[in-house]
């Protein structure tokens, strides 16, 4: 019988299998930030330990960093506490860092697959749950706790037991103006935050096929907000023209070799995946989320629900709770929430194919007066090229803040944070009770939708807008 | 890592569904570079409401949560497991977890103990009716025990056999995976040169 694409991939990697006991799997890139190897390194040190491929091993600073002022020292002590001892860390046991003020910092997310260090059939892992972005590339790409950092550090391995594989195909063509963010916000809206718990999926259709290398990402990135181990993409000429060229991919005879394998990993014809979804994408509209957490969606021209439609007691509590946070009465027309703070970035939307969609919705508006739009490149090669393009321009033009690259208002960890009581449009990936600071009320919303509810101060997509006055093309 | 066989303690009725890690422990606690002092942070803004859970003083010294579906869900920080740990837990007993909050609390020596939904149900109902009451999760036996007379509780619970296993010996994964060493040299042996590295030589 054929096998699935992640079974191909995974299978390659086995060092060791023994009955009743986890696989013991090779991990070919491990990616490292301040916030959970603190306590691996100090591991290693307590065991007489050492890193055991500093070579697979890339560290940058990305959760903590001020996107103000970042050639200063960082003012949080707390911070530049856990900044200085990742620095240290690097330092101690060889591992390459990108740190605040390199040219090659930035999110994690970010940085692997534009160093070209992110490529199809690999296995990936960070201490950071969005580390399925990378599965984008036909890669196994997941999360991990510290304790398997310090795993990671030590053996280049880890034991994992082998997930159950699923299917997501996503048919036909999204509808002009919906982006791969709505199409994944809507397919946990389907599924609930625990569908995909125990399986790696597979993302295929015509859709996936047709989206970008950025896209995917967005796609990849959000695996973990439906529970999955980990989502993938069958690596095709989208994803090998992404990586050609980039630092850290192969050329040469050594490219040629590397296509060859990257082609033969698609699903067989006859692999049979544990669990299908079929879901179709013309179907689908902007998409945001009311509630906390990111199950809790409707499309943007619906109203905010009421608890009572759930027949399970469960989500009916829940939906009231969400409600009561996030200070929303059943029944308003999502489109009539006013919001405080536009939040663009995050390693799920903070990539120059999503600055250059909001600029180009954004050109020529004018920021609504009670709104603060913050734009925040997941990268500094990002924040570089989109300045090359012009992009700053438009957005500050536009009364937005330009900032330097960081996670930022994602998680809240640096100052840029909703006060309490606080409303946001964020095209970041969770929408928990104080995830944006304490008290702060996020929906999560696609990039077109950030860009125009920060023109009209309420949610909104770009169809809502009268036409801009100046600078339209 | 401590061996961890049976543990007796007041249980603690969490009546939530998808309690998430920025729950648990919210990201601005997570700057420090131990693996203690993280109890503060635990279930922070919710211990602002005096009629939260932990701050009934019936269910005082709890040290083990009963917890709605999804618990865990979110982010891998294993500041979560550490921060339950560090307030006095010793197992979490729910419907389901999310996969790395299970994995972290193999790790780390907290039993994530996964139950039917009417046993969470039944345990909730129990505390409800005698706030304090203990539980006791074997984890020899996969059992968790509550409750006296006609109305006792007595119900298995789900752990993988290896995670079982290494709990119950208190096993330090890394020093296991080391005495492979043989078998990850010659898995490196065989990687294609066309693989990407961070170091170049």
């Amino acid at each position: 019988m054929g096998r699935t694409l992640s079974e191909k991939v995974w299978d390659e990697h086995v060092v060791r299998s023994s009955e009743g006991e986890p696989d013991l799997l090779y991990i070919d890139l491990h990616l490292i930030h301040e916030v959970t190897s603190p306590q691996a390194f100090d591991g290693l040190r307590l065991n007489g330990r050492t890193v055991r491929r500093p070579d697979l091993t890339l560290a940058t600073e990305d959760h903590n960093v001020p996107t103000l002022d970042w050639d200063k020292p960082i003012a949080d002590p707390v911070s530049k506490t856990q900044v200085d001892t990742l620095r240290k860390n690097a330092a101690d046991f060889g591992v390459r860092l990108h740190p605040l003020g390199d040219v090659e910092q930035g999110i994690v997310h970010v940085v692997g697959p534009q160093l070209g260090l992110t490529q199809p059939g690999m296995t990936i892992v960070c201490g950071d749950s969005h580390t399925s972005t990378h599965g984008a590339f036909g890669a196994i790409a997941f999360g991990i706790g510290t304790s398997e950092v310090e795993h990671v550090l030590a053996t280049q391995t880890l034991m994992q037991a082998k997930p159950k594989t699923m299917a997501v195909t996503i048919n036909s063509s999204l509808p002009e103006g919906v982006t791969a963010k709505d199409m994944v916000l809507s397919l946990i809206a389907h599924t609930g935050t625990g569908g995909g718990q125990g399986y790696i999926v597979e993302y295929r259709g015509q859709a996936i096929e047709e989206l970008s290398m950025e896209g995917r990402m967005t796609v990849c990135n959000m695996s973990i907000e439906w529970g999955a181990k980990a989502g993938l993409i069958a690596p095709d000429q989208t994803t090998f023209d992404y990586i050609e060229g980039r630092p850290e991919a192969p050329s040469g005879d050594e490219w040629d070799a590397a296509v060859a394998h990257w082609s033969s990993l698609v699903t067989d014809d006859d692999a049979l995946f544990d669990k299908e979804i079929v879901l179709d994408a013309s179907e689908m509209t902007p998409f945001v989320t009311w509630g906390t957490n990111p199950g809790q969606g409707v499309p943007l021209g619906a109203s905010v629900p009421f608890p009572e439609q759930y027949d399970n007691a469960e989500d009916r509590i829940a939906a009231e709770k969400a409600l009561e946070y996030m200070g929303l009465e059943a029944g308003t027309p999502m489109r009539e929430v006013k919001v405080d703070t536009v939040f663009v970035g995050s390693c799920t939307n903070g990539r120059i194919e999503d600055l250059r969609l909001a600029a180009e919705i954004i050109e020529g508006h004018t920021v609504d007066a009670d709104t603060r739009l913050l734009v925040v490149p997941g990268s500094v090669r990002v924040r570089l090229q989109a300045q090359e393009e012009g992009l700053d321009k438009i957005f500050i033009a536009a009364g937005a803040e330009w900032r330097g690259a960081g996670c930022s208002m994602c998680l809240g960890m640096n100052p840029d944070t909703l006060q309490p009581g606080e409303r946001s449009a964020s095209t970041s990936n969770r929408n928990f009770e104080g995830r944006q600071g304490k008290g702060g009320r996020t929906h999560l919303v696609s990039i077109p939708v950030a860009a125009a509810t920060a023109i009209r101060g309420t949610l909104s997509s770009p169809a809502d807008l009268t036409p801009a006055t100046t600078g339209s093309n | 890592m401590d061996a961890f066989t049976t543990h007796t303690g007041v249980g603690v009725p969490l009546r939530r569904s998808n309690v998430d890690t920025d729950q648990i422990i919210p990201a601005v606690y997570l700057k420090r570079v131990t693996r203690d002092g993280f109890e503060d942070g635990l279930f922070s803004a919710w211990r602002n409401d005096p009629t939260f859970v932990l701050n009934d003083p019936s269910y005082a010294g709890g040290s083990v949560l009963v917890a709605g579906p999804d618990f865990g869900t979110g982010s891998s920080r294993e500041h979560a497991v550490w921060a339950l740990q560090n307030y006095g837990f010793k197992v979490v007993i729910s419907s389901r977890f999310a996969d790395i909050f299970r994995g972290n609390s193999g790790k780390a020596g907290l039993l994530a103990a996964q139950v039917d939904e009417k046993v969470v149900q039944r345990l909730w109902d129990l505390l409800a009716d005698q706030p304090g009451a203990e539980i006791t999760v074997d984890l020899e036996s996969r059992t968790v025990r509550a409750g006296e007379g006609p109305d006792a509780i007595e119900d298995s619970f789900d752990i993988d056999d290896y995670t079982r296993w290494r709990l119950l010996e208190g096993l330090d994964d890394i020093g296991i995976t080391l005495g492979h060493g043989d078998d990850i040299d010659s898995y490196e042996a065989s990687r294609p040169v066309w693989k990407p590295a961070t170091i170049h030589s």
